[in-house]
């Protein structure tokens, strides 16, 4: 459990003069699943889309199994096959169905085999309950149906390391349950490291090891989940648990 | 109002509808041909070409088309550069609408949202198969109005051409207007020939855009 997948080191982030990202410093360990908590603006989606380089950091070094990366384009699209991304608004791709949305990554990007490709496309789509719908369109999904779709999507590459951002966030509540499902099957049984933004207090309680709690662009606790939930260190901590309801 | 009169025209109309069709065909194509070297070239930002076309969208959409195609037909000679009337005219509108399809096809991809880029390179696509993939059908899709709105407008603009005395359906009527006088007929047969091209297509343009709109993509 002691290998490092991912160790930020005093990363910051400015937008123009706003400091948005103060001094990130933390790792996360083969098969750890971290969350990060906070109130809105806390800057918890700009630091985890630093991860994968949809933002830019000006200072600061982020390793990744090990290889400190480069922050350039060209690395971070190579990157990404190995850590993956589902969003808040899951956006599939319109124009093509369920299938070819599973499909691109694996055989356009890793120029898979399409056969084997679809195979396994198919067996992620049963295991989030969805064989009937790989020829339908994204119009066609609900909310919870689309965004388990986009994290079949994700898991097509075969990532290494899965960044959630907000996934149940614009979810209906009776499609929350389901998706929160898919990703602590993935915590538990398939040992997925990942690094979890969650408004549901439930959920994060259950499925972190450990909890970052962000305010104000800086990482205020970082304990183990059950020290953060059942005795939180900081005031500001404490006044974000009284506010959440859960 | 004379029938007989109408009728005797007809001939000469049925001419002048050819060639305005013609021109628009060939005009609308090459519109189309130049707006997306232009919306492309400005898409992948290809340093040098995109600010050539960026000048040319602009001189070209703020300029008339009536003064283009003065500067084609009178100027261009004294340079030694000669074109045939129609060639002026064929140029003209592509220079013309060329502008206005590359905006056309640039709002779409515009229009293609940040979360859509986003999710594709989450995925590992590269800027070439991002586009490929995902900007530019679902950008193609977007431009449909714009581009529908462009071609009646390009069909219409070639009335123009009869001030450099390329016989089109225009020409034809304030031809015969000039030779016989009977204004009230031939303006007649003009609107009656402009409706027969322009209605049915702006109809058939606009089941074209519900259809991408709730055809293959959208909400």
């Amino acid at each position: 459990m002691a290998d490092k997948v991912l160790e930020v080191a005093h990363l910051e982030k400015f937008y123009g003069k706003k400091h948005v990202l103060h001094d990130i410093n933390f790792s996360v360990d083969q098969g750890e699943v971290v969350t990060l908590l906070g109130p809105s603006g806390s800057g918890k989606s700009t630091l985890i889309r630093c991860l994968n380089g949809l933002e830019t950091y000006q200072k600061g070094t982020i390793t990744f199994e090990g290889q400190k990366i480069v922050p350039t384009e060209k690395n971070w699209q190579q990157l990404r096959q190995k850590i993956g991304m589902v969003f808040q608004s899951y956006d599939l791709f319109p124009n093509l169905t369920v299938m070819d949305n599973i499909l691109l990554g694996p055989t356009k990007v890793q120029k898979q085999d399409k056969q084997a490709a679809r195979q396994e496309a198919e067996r992620l789509l049963a295991s989030v309950e969805l064989s009937d719908y790989a020829n339908a369109y994204p119009r066609e999904l609900s909310g919870g149906q689309a965004q388990r779709v986009a994290i079949v999507r994700a898991l097509a590459l075969h990532p290494d390391f899965m960044l959630f951002d907000e996934v149940t966030a614009s979810l209906d509540p009776e499609m929350v349950r389901g998706v929160l499902n898919i990703i602590e099957g993935l915590a538990d049984q398939d040992n997925m490291t990942m690094i979890v933004v969650t408004h549901e207090m439930n959920f994060a309680k259950q499925i972190a090891d450990r909890v970052l709690f962000l305010q104000d662009g800086e990482i205020l606790e970082q304990t183990s989940s059950k020290q953060f939930f059942s005795n939180p260190q900081t005031s500001r901590a404490k006044e974000f648990l009284d506010s959440m309801d859960f | 109002m004379s029938w007989a009169i109408i009728q005797q025209s007809l001939p000469m109309f049925g001419k002048g509808f050819e060639l305005t069709l013609w021109l628009s065909f060939v005009g609308i194509i090459g519109s189309i041909v130049v707006g997306l070297i232009c919306s492309l070239v400005q898409y992948f930002r290809v340093p040098v070409f995109r600010q050539i076309a960026s000048v040319y969208v602009e001189i070209s959409r703020n300029t008339p088309l009536l003064i283009q195609l003065f500067f084609l037909y009178y100027a261009f000679p004294v340079l030694g550069i000669k074109f045939g009337a129609q060639l002026c005219g064929i140029i003209g509108l592509i220079f013309l609408g060329g502008s206005y399809m590359a905006e056309g096809f640039t709002g779409g991809f515009n229009g293609v949202s940040k979360s859509q880029v986003e999710s594709g390179k989450a995925i590992g696509l590269s800027r070439w198969q991002l586009a490929r993939y995902v900007v530019f059908p679902q950008g193609f899709s977007l431009s449909v109005p714009a581009m529908a709105a462009n071609v009646i407008f390009l069909i219409k603009e070639t009335s123009i051409f009869t001030v450099i005395a390329i016989p089109e359906l225009t020409n034809t009527a304030l031809d015969l207007i000039g030779m016989y006088y009977r204004s009230n007929e031939y303006l007649f047969v003009l609107v009656i020939a402009y409706a027969i091209i322009l209605v049915p297509l702006s109809i058939i343009l606009t089941l074209l855009e519900k259809r991408v709109r709730y055809g293959t993509f959208g909400n």
